[in-house]
Order: C-alpha cells, then structure tokens, then sequence
C-alpha cells in the first residue's frame, strides 16, 4: 500500500509537470536573445554601440602614452621611449578579425529582423559598413593588404578548416573597398553636422578623402622604396594609379568642404585658446565631424587632464605633467611672416635676455600655445611657473632638485630666494616639465578634471574639417593645381593668425608635410601620415643627429627629443635682474635616436596567423 | 603519498633545458661579414638589425627563431635537437641570400643532434678590405678600399661610406660619438677612399682611446655592412 502510494504520487506529480508547458518555456531574466535584439531598435542601438566602442585608434587621449613614441614629445616616467633604438616589428600592428565577424553578423541578423522599420534598417546597416570600412582602413594602414572578409565564416567541423582560408588582398583593393563602401553610404547615413559620435554623410565622405589621399601617396612615394612591397601588390600601389585617386581625394574634399555642413571653429576671438578649443568644445562645434565621445558620471571618462595637469597646479598629489611636448615640435610652428627660425635664445655666444619667458615664443603661429603649455603661460587660470634655476652674477647656475625649492642666495646666508619653478623642470623628475613644456591641447580645463574622481570628458577628435581641408591641399598639390591647394591651405593658416596669405608658388611637399606637422600634432596623424609619404625612415632614420636649423624641411632628421629650459636672472641692481634666458638643453634620459626600419612600414603578421593559413605571405623587409 | 606524487611530477613535468648549441659565422668566400650590433643598451630582444630564422619541423603551430647575427658577424643559439629549416627573410643583411626558382628566400636544413658550427655562405655587395685607421691629434682618419663583389643586374651603387667612432667597442651608425660621412657620388676611386671626423671633444668619464669603424651605405638597402673595430690612441 505504501509503495503503491508513493508510486502514484510520484506519477501525479510527473503528470502536472508535463500539464503545464509554460514551465519549459520561461523566458531567462539575463540573457537577450539574438531576434530580441534585432527586433527592437533600441537594443540594436546599444548592439552597434559596442562595435563603435570598439573601433582602434592609436594615438588619444585615453591612451595618451602613444603621443610621445616619435619626435612630438617627451614622456616623463615613461623613459624607455626614449632609450630603445629600434621600433619593433610588431608595433602598430592590428588583426581583429573578431571585431570584422562581429559586424558581418550584426549585418546579417539585421537584415533578418522583421520588425525593424526600413529607415532603421537602412541607418544601421550603413552605420555597421562604415566601421567594417574603417576597420580595413586601419588594417590595411598597418599590416597592408588583408583578406577581404564580408561575411560571417563559420566553421563545419568536418576537420578541414581550409576553406575558410582566404589570400591577402592587394593594398589597392582594400583602399578600393574603401572607397567605394563610403560612396555607397553617404546618401544613407544622415546629413546631420551635430551629430558627431555616430557615422553621418560628412564622415563618410571625409573618410572617402582621406582614404583615397593615402593610397594616392602611397602609389607615388612607394616608388622611393622600391623594397617596400610584394610582387602581387599586397604591399605597394602602382604609380600609374597615384593620379586617380588623388583626383578622388580631391573630389571628396571638395564636395564635402561646398556642402556646407562644416566650417572652421572660430568662436573664440583669442586665437591660441580658439585652437585649444576646438577640440574642447563640445555645444555646436562647427569643426568636428566625428568623435569618441566621453562624459562625466557615466563611467567613460579619461585621464588625459589628471596625468597631464601642470605640475605646479595639480588637483591631485603628486601627479601630472607626464607628457612633455619637445623643442623640436616647438621650433617648427613658423613666425607670423611666414618664415621659419630655430627660437631665438642666443645671439653669437651672447644668451639672448628676455622680459618675460613667454616673449621668447612671440609673434609665431598662434596654434603654438594652443597646442603647447609654454613657460609663462597660465592654465586653469594659474600660472604654470616653469623655470629650471637662477642664473647668478658669477654666472653660475643655482637650481634645486624639489618642486618649488627655495635656497638663501648668495648661500649660505643671503634670502631665501625660490630657485626651482612649482612644476620644474628638473630633469629626471617625473612630470616636472622636463622637457621645458606642457601639453595643451585635450588638455581639460574645467575645475576638477585634475583629479581622479572625477577626471576629464573631452572627447578624442577623429575627424575634423581643418584636416578636410587639408587633404584637398595636399591632393590638389599632387595634381599640379597649386591655385587651387594655396585657397584651401590659407583658410587653415588664417584661422591661426597667419595673416600674410601663402601664394601658390610657396606650395611645397614641405609646406603640406610643415601644415600638417603644427594643425594636426598630438592627433593621430604624424605616424600614418611619414609612412604613407615614405619619409619615415628618413626623418627617424636612427642617427645621433643634433636638432634641426631648419624647420620647414620635411625630410630633416628628428631622432632624439631636446628641451628648453628658462633660467631667471638673479642679480639684484643691475638692469637684467629678474629677466630671463633660455638654455636648450639634452636630456640625460634620452639616450638613444629613434630608428624607422623599411620593415617597420608594415607591420609584422605573427607567425602564428601565417601557420594557420599559408596563404597568407609575410611583409618584406622583416 | 600525496607527497609522493608531488615529488614525482617535479622531476617527470619538467623538460630538459635545450642544450645543443648552433653557432657560426656569416662568410663571404671565409671573410667574415660584418654587420651592426644589436641595440647595445638592450631593449628590442624580439627585432634585431641582422638577424636569421630557424623553423623547427617537429613542431605544429610554427613560429620561428630568430637567431641575431653580432657585429662580428658570428651567431650562437642554444636549441634542442632536432630537424630545422634555416632561412634568411628578404631584405636582411647587406648582402644577397640564395633564392629558389620563384625568386622566395631559399632554405637549408640543419639536423642538429648535439651543439654544430656553420658558416653561412651569402653574397655581399660590397666587401670592406684593408681598413686603416690613424689618429692625429683627436682627429681619427681611415683608409679602406671599397670593392664591388655583385657585379650583375642587382648591383647596387654605393649611397655613402661613414667612419664611425664611440667610446666602447659597439659601434655603428647607431651607437657613436663622432660620425663622419662621405657621399658615394663625391667618391672618385672605390679602392682608395679616405674619410677623416672632425676632432673628438671631451669624452666623459675622460678616456684615451676610442673604437672607430668604417661603415658602407647600399642605396636602397637598409643594413649597412662595416669594417671590424679598432682601438684607437687620441692623444
């Protein structure tokens, strides 16, 4: 009787489970669905958030320490940089074929949904083509041509994976691809100027430019390096197609520069800190196409502003100042007539002796202090106090080796006179200026920026139109119209208070490569930009060589960074008590010249993906 | 017995060191070629001026050994035994390695079974042979002839010829205190080429002597091939 029972319990209880189908069937508290997704267009939103979140960059503000791997700048703590030769083979290199896959799903779920409107489909859908076209942008600047993937693989187990193996593209083909993806687009994606964090037309169309102008570079300048490149154009562009695609440049460009959408920032009547702004300012920028957008409170923030705050006026203990901008980016913003010169701080062996530190650096092009914190420059409404020690009647030198020192001059008894600036420099000392600068530029100014709860939410500017503008120079220069370049240059050098308009006889390779240099430092660009004009091998060319005399020219070795430091005169009486000069100065922790090898033009693809795929042939040169 | 098994994985997990060691010179019918140091301050480990590949054949997901080639122009490596492919990637090195019939690097196979030396054979374009070097003063000037070993359609012209001077023995274009350079164009005989630095200024710690050496520039290769170093008396 008893077993019987439990039997029939048992049985009982089993036949209501199978009653009730819904109890098979809850739906999980936390895991979406893919068809959830891609039937509500706001899941799709956050879906193409990740894969915007995941587009690579190089050198930002997030990841500043990238900024000082070349000639631009010093950075302090991280000395290393400064003490390797070599660049490694592997540097810059990028294969994510998993960021690729990703997209390519996202496109062919998308095109499955069934309740998605078209408008929403169509935006997505052209969203998700623009950043697999980005993508083998930066794949193919880096690593050359790559496979051409554009659909999701998919492995059948059946023990063979050789069918999913896929030969390198040419170079040309991917810029190709590129190309023609943004002419397909830009009629879908919105022609909105205020939307600055997700693809638009006007992206589109300036990445059209950029793309064409760098495969148009490379097939001319590749033929200085005969070297660089493979027999089937997996690297290297022929330099019967250099003309084409600089007319494509030019022609993208233009049509973006006569849409109107964009325009130079211009809001603010100081020209130095109109350039800072730029890319701080974030309410109607008319200059900035597009962005990877940071905000307060919402856990994207950076520590640009809290690892770069001067010294002197830190928010936040012992830190800050980290990147240092160098002498030789310093020289090379021109004088407002438009000629170069090294800074004036000797006059034959006489130091040259200044009122104040900052009248070293006037009348030169105002994006100098808008890109760089100069001696005597104030930030956060503070000066900045940078100067390296006392320069005595016997002419000697008092300094200290604290922040801020104080020592009796004469010692040990006269007052107590500080010698040392607040932030420095003094060498050795991690983000006490040592190369004699700060940085300005994505440098937060908003009280609180400095300090690590709150940090800073400017945004990492990847497009902007002073580039577009630019570009179309730089194309219309390679197409022999250098009319037509010389308008679109002098729109960027009037912004800047270069007021004497260039004529188009002074349109020079050195004069793109120089505007190029001071417009766009510190923004991704000097990099991508010596490659694809072969000039880095020669401008990194591993020598000890001194500093340049001669700023303008694109080709001049820039190998080790060099300082500058500002001395105050102490000589109480006599007329240059008080005043400055300036002493350049060779850092002790830089010792070694950078060198670009041929091999370093395209990155190195690891062994480990060529032994996956044999039809996969390596870079040359390394 | 839990102890014992923890003794006993200790001494079977553990591979044996690889011991067998590979070393030689790279050559040029016996002359030793002579290329630039590796980064004499460390850094890099992974990238090398000059340097060789081995593939070891046993092994499935291959990636290869780089084995660097030291400014004397000889190598060394320790490896395990075993069957490899030894190759020199294009665009290494001053000078020209075999290739196959589709114009790829070629390759030789090494079986190493205990430690073996081999003098890799490869073309140079230019042989740097009888360098002399004088000082007068802290002025270091050298002698050499240049001579011209590929003569055929990859002949190459010479871009420069540098002298080189440092403080320790590891000199080159990259680790120098004095460098001077002579244009190839402003060269009337190869045979005879005479190169003269400016004075060397004070060296810190003060020392006497100095390393010199003569380096020759390729157009259009990246590697420079050079002179062996010689200790020089300043006075």
């Amino acid at each position: 009787m008893k077993k019987f029972s439990i039997a029939l319990i048992g049985a009982l209880a089993l036949n209501a489970g199978c009653n009730d189908d819904k109890f098979l069937d809850i739906k999980p508290t936390n895991i979406l669905l893919v068809d959830e997704v891609y039937n509500d267009p706001r899941l799709v939103l956050s879906a193409i958030t990740n894969l915007y979140n995941r587009i690579p960059d190089y050198q930002e503000p997030g990841n500043f320490g990238n900024y000082a791997a070349f000639d631009e700048a010093f950075a302090s703590r991280d000395y290393n940089r400064h003490r390797f030769r070599d660049y490694s083979f592997d540097e810059w290199n990028y294969w994510d074929y998993g960021y690729i896959r990703d997209i390519n799903l996202f496109l062919e779920r998308l095109n499955t949904s069934e309740t998605l409107t078209e408008a929403d489909k169509a935006r997505f859908a052209a969203e998700a083509r623009y950043l697999r076209a980005n993508a083998y942008f930066e794949l193919v600047k880096r690593m050359g041509g790559v496979p051409l993937v554009l659909e999701s693989l998919t492995y059948d187990y059946s023990g063979d994976a050789g069918y999913l193996r896929k030969p390198r593209a040419k170079e040309s083909e991917i810029y190709d691809f590129v190309i023609k993806e943004m002419e397909e687009i830009k009629v879908i994606l919105p022609r909105d100027a205020n939307e600055k964090s997700r693809a638009t037309y006007g992206l589109a169309v300036a990445t059209k430019a950029r793309a064409a102008l760098y495969a148009g570079s490379i097939a001319k300048y590749g033929a200085t390096t005969p070297t660089v490149s493979l027999p089937n154009g997996e690297i290297g562009i022929p330099a019967t197609l250099a003309t084409g695609y600089y007319q494509t440049a030019l022609a993208a460009a233009q049509e973006l520069i006569n849409s109107g959408l964009y325009s130079l920032y211009q809001k603010t009547p100081d020209l130095s800190e109109n350039f800072a702004n730029i890319i701080l300012d974030k309410a109607g920028n008319p200059e900035v196409i597009f962005v990877e957008d940071y905000k307060l409170r919402s856990g994207k923030v950076h520590n640009f502003a809290l690892e770069n705050q001067p010294r002197g006026i830190t928010e936040e203990g012992d830190v800050g100042g980290f990147l240092n901008p160098s002498l030789n980016l310093v020289q090379s913003f021109e004088k407002l007539d438009n000629t170069f010169a090294p800074l004036a701080i000797k006059e034959g062996n006489e130091d040259i002796v200044y009122d104040n530190p900052e009248d070293l650096f006037a009348g030169r092009d105002a994006r100098l202090r808008g890109t760089v914190l100069v001696p005597g420059s104030r930030f956060k409404g503070r000066p900045i106090d940078i100067f390296a020690g006392l320069l005595l009647a016997n002419n000697s030198i008092l300094s200290g080796d604290q922040l801020g020192q104080f020592k009796n001059v004469p010692e040990p008894s006269g007052p107590s006179v500080q010698v040392v600036g607040a932030s420095g420099p003094i060498q050795g000392r991690n983000g006490s200026a040592e190369s004699g600068f700060y940085i300005r530029k994505h440098n937060d100014p908003a009280l609180g920026s400095g300090q690590i709860g709150t940090q800073s939410e400017v945004w990492n500017v990847r497009y902007r139109y002073a580039e577009v503008l630019l570009n179309a120079a730089e194309a219309a220069f390679e197409l022999n119209q250098p009319d037509v370049a010389v308008t679109y240059m002098n729109q960027v050098r009037a912004r800047a208070g270069l007021n004497i308009p260039l004529t188009s006889t002074d349109i020079t390779f050195d004069r793109i490569v120089h505007e190029r240099k001071v417009e766009l430092a510190f923004e991704n660009h000097e990099l991508w930009d010596y490659k694809r004009w072969r000039i880095a091998h020669l401008v990194w060319n591993g020598s000890n060589t001194d500093l340049t005399t001669d700023p303008s020219k694109a080709t001049a070795p820039s190998t080790r960074v060099f300082a500058l430091y500002p001395y105050k005169i102490y000589n109480p009486g006599t007329a240059n008590h008080n005043k400055w000069v300036f002493r350049r100065v060779n850092l002790n922790n830089v010792t070694e010249s950078h060198n670009f090898r041929l091999g370093n033009y395209y990155s190195r693809i690891s062994d480990g993906i060529i032994s996956n795929n044999p039809l996969i042939i390596r870079n040359p040169n390394q | 017995m839990a102890l014992g098994f923890g003794l006993g994985s200790c001494a079977k997990d553990n591979f044996e060191p690889p011991k067998s060691v590979l070393d030689g010179r790279l050559v040029y019918q016996g002359e030793p070629i002579l290329v630039q140091s590796a980064n004499a301050n460390g850094g890099n480990v992974s990238d090398f001026p000059v340097f060789f590949e081995l593939w070891e054949k046993a092994y499935q997901n291959r990636s290869s050994i780089r084995v660097p080639v030291k400014q004397d122009g000889t190598f060394s490596a320790v490896l395990f035994n075993g069957d490899y492919k030894l190759t020199i990637p294009n665009g290494q090195g001053p000078f020209l390695w075999k290739t196959t019939a589709t114009n790829a690097p070629d390759s030789l196979t090494v079986n190493l079974n205990g430690s073996q030396t081999l003098d890799l054979e490869v073309t140079p374009y230019y042989m740097i042979r009888n360098a002399q070097f004088t000082t007068s003063g802290r002025v270091v000037t050298s002698t050499v002839a240049v001579n011209k070993i590929i003569t055929d359609a990859n002949a190459k012209d010479v871009e420069r010829v540098s002298l080189y001077v440092n403080r320790t023995q590891f000199v080159d274009a990259g680790n120098n205190i004095k460098a001077a350079d002579l244009a190839g164009s402003a060269i009337p005989d190869l045979n005879n080429v005479s190169i003269a630095t400016e004075a060397i200024g004070a060296i810190v710690p003060s020392q006497n002597y100095v390393f010199a050496r003569i380096g020759v520039k390729i157009a259009g290769i990246e590697d420079m091939i050079y002179s062996p170093v010689q200790k020089v008396n300043l006075q």
